[in-house]
């Protein structure tokens, strides 16, 4: 690098005026002017009712879904003007999820469905199972390594998907009601995970209608409409 | 680290992991065959009902062909062995209008044929009429015992030209010939209604009146199959006894693939002024015989195995898709992981490239087997194609290819949000 530029960290994410309409009849304003910004390092979590928006929101943060209008840059790049190939690419590198319903492979070992989110990413197989042993490791499942998903409790699952999620090293980790599907106990052992993870200085993004578990977070947005309300 | 001199990273770049993934930001192509392979291998139970259609279709093509290409192989054997070098030449019957004299065969003509290039061996052969004589054993002195035989006469080389065996005694030679010795050699089934079945005791058989010493018995003849019902003197004694003026037909056995030369060359050997008034006996280019008989079973048993793969390539298309529909969710799980839709859509279509290639593999080998047991119970030597064994595996991945074309690109354009949604 011949010059070398000082720049201020950029924030993780940076949406202005997105929208995301569906067309109808009648047409559906799932999204309508969010202006959202997450800091490095931030633990940010959406609430809101359910068919307030905020399974769109997470779609249009995590890539997975284009919005209608509006700017939407992640890690610095704006992501409006990508092809889907480059989505993908970025999807992979700097997201990671964590959903309701663990997704995890059932014919594959924890420890590959760790390694998974790596394949796409280009990391190299041995340095992939080498990396999904210590992030196993750092949600608690080093003895559970060579199990299948099927052989888990409920809690175990979501570290496995945690894991899996915090791997490949993303900037952003969004969680979709991730205690969803859990009791209380479990409940609490994930969310205790979260807040080691931002201690850490990880950004999370929590979606949930829980106000348990959005408490945890250190800023809180609720959604309402499709528009976020401070 | 000359070739980390890049564009500079849009987010003010602070990792070098970061950079180093920038550098390799696709998966390798082992990665995505291992996870077809793991996705194929997931559910064993469904991989075997899935190729089971390829499986069937395979060893159909495989099997049939090589059973075809095996009993062809043994038809153009036998033809090879028997008549592949069998030449005849006799005078042309229905050209007759020169008379007698020119279509009658010369004595000499063993000995002008014998001269050529590639024959093997060469003698005469002719029916006598013998008029009412009876042919009788010996011993039967009652009226009723006598046998209407036919009766031939032979030259000395005709035993090895039609590949004459006995079962007990001997030929006669050139010396009988000479001679004019009273001697026969017996036919198998003549020697059966005869009652005569060994020669060291010198039987006699009685022609008319007169006595004949029995020399030999034959086992097989191949081509002329009358001599087997015969009763056969040597050239000498039938012009002595019934006065006969010329050959009757020429028999040679020339070379292996000699038999299209000599019949050519044959005619004008015996008869230069008149090949023409001559007929010749020859087989037919011994590449026409195998193609004819293959092509036959061939066509026939192609459309088979072809209806078989079409229908294994339906089956492969119908699981691959309902796996897809199973698999809506992993699908979104790895659109999520940063899977592009080629990725999707390559992951399924290896995915039913390897159900296709293990379907024509495990075919091929039943095909071989069934071929090869078929030919260990006949008795036959087992012909395959070496392109039929090697090639159908492809074949069937081909199969796996193109049936997985459709489904491939179904689970490419699932969205992931649909995919991701649910439980």
């Amino acid at each position: 690098m011949t010059a070398t530029v000082v720049a201020l960290p950029a924030p993780v994410v940076e949406m202005i005026g997105v929208r995301r309409f569906f067309e109808g009849p009648p047409e559906v304003r799932a999204i309508n002017g969010v202006d959202l910004t997450i800091g490095q390092g931030e633990y940010l979590s959406i609430v809101g009712p359910s068919g307030s928006g905020k399974s769109t929101l997470l779609h249009l943060l995590g890539l997975l879904d284009n919005p209608t209008g509006g700017v939407y840059r992640l890690d610095g790049v704006d992501t409006m003007s990508l092809r889907e190939r480059r989505r993908a690419v970025l999807r992979g590198e700097r997201i990671g999820f964590v959903f309701q319903s663990f997704h995890l492979l059932d014919h594959r070992t924890v420890l590959e469905n760790v390694a998974l989110s790596m394949v796409y990413v280009g990391v190299p197989r041995r340095e992939r199972l080498a990396r999904a042993r210590v992030a196993l490791e750092r949600v608690g499942l080093a003895h559970r390594m060579e199990f299948a998903p099927t052989t888990l409790s409920g809690g175990e699952r979501q570290r496995v998907a945690i894991a899996r999620a915090l791997v490949a090293e993303p900037s952003l980790l969004l969680a979709d009601e991730p205690t969803g599907n859990l009791d209380s106990a479990n409940a609490e052992a994930i969310l205790q995970v979260f807040d080691e993870l931002h201690s850490e200085g990880m950004t999370l993004a929590v979606i949930t209608h829980d106000a348990e578990v959005s408490r945890r977070a250190q800023r809180q947005v609720r959604i309402v409409d499709g528009t976020l309300q401070w | 680290m000359v070739t980390q001199a890049g564009p500079p990273d849009p987010a003010g770049g602070p990792s070098t992991s970061r950079r180093r993934r920038r550098l390799r930001s696709r998966p390798a192509v082992r990665d995505l065959l291992d996870e077809a392979l793991a996705g194929v291998a997931a559910r064993p139970t469904r991989l075997i009902l899935t190729t089971l259609g390829t499986v069937l279709g395979v060893a159909a093509l495989v099997g049939t062909v090589g059973l075809g290409q095996t009993a062809a192989g043994q038809i153009t054997q036998r033809f090879d062995l028997a008549a592949a070098t069998r030449v005849v030449v006799q005078p042309d019957d229905k050209d007759g209008q020169e008379g007698e004299a020119a279509t009658q065969l010369p004595w000499d003509a063993p000995d002008r044929i014998k001269r050529l290039n590639g024959v093997e061996a060469v003698g005469t052969v002719s029916n006598l009429e013998i008029g009412d004589d009876l042919v009788q054993n010996v011993t039967g002195l009652d009226e009723g015992a006598g046998k209407a035989l036919q009766v031939m006469a032979g030259s000395a080389g005709l035993w090895d030209a039609v590949r004459a065996t006995l079962q007990t005694g001997r030929f006669f030679d050139q010396g009988h010939d000479q001679r004019a010795d009273k001697v026969v050699v017996l036919g198998k089934h003549a020697a059966e209604r005869l009652g005569i079945n060994r020669v060291d005791s010198q039987p006699a058989v009685f022609i008319g009146d007169e006595p004949y010493t029995v020399i030999g018995i034959l086992d097989s003849v191949s081509g002329r199959a009358e001599l087997n019902d015969a009763v056969i003197m040597p050239n000498g004694a039938a012009r002595n006894a019934y006065d006969l003026e010329s050959p009757d037909a020429v028999e040679i056995r020339t070379a292996v693939g000699a038999a299209q030369l000599i019949a050519e060359q044959a005619p004008i050997a015996i008869e230069p002024n008149n090949p023409s008034t001559l007929r010749v006996d020859a087989p037919p280019k011994q590449g026409a015989v195998r193609k004819g008989v293959e092509s036959d079973l061939n066509a026939l048993f192609l459309l088979l195995g072809a209806v078989a793969l079409l229908v294994g390539g339906l089956g492969i298309a119908n699981v691959t898709l309902l796996s897809v529909l199973e698999r809506i969710s992993e699908i979104g799980l790895r659109r999520a992981l940063g899977a592009a839709r080629r990725h999707i859509a390559v992951q399924f279509l290896v995915e039913s490239v390897i159900v296709g290639f293990l379907g024509g593999l495990l075919g091929t080998a039943v095909g071989v087997i069934l071929t090869v047991s078929v030919s260990w119970i006949r008795d036959w030597t087992p012909i395959l194609d070496n392109r039929l064994a090697f090639g159908s595996p492809l074949l069937g991945a081909f199969i796996g290819l193109v049936a997985g074309t459709y489904p491939a690109w179904k689970a490419s354009a699932i969205q992931p949000i649909t995919a991701l949604r649910g439980t």
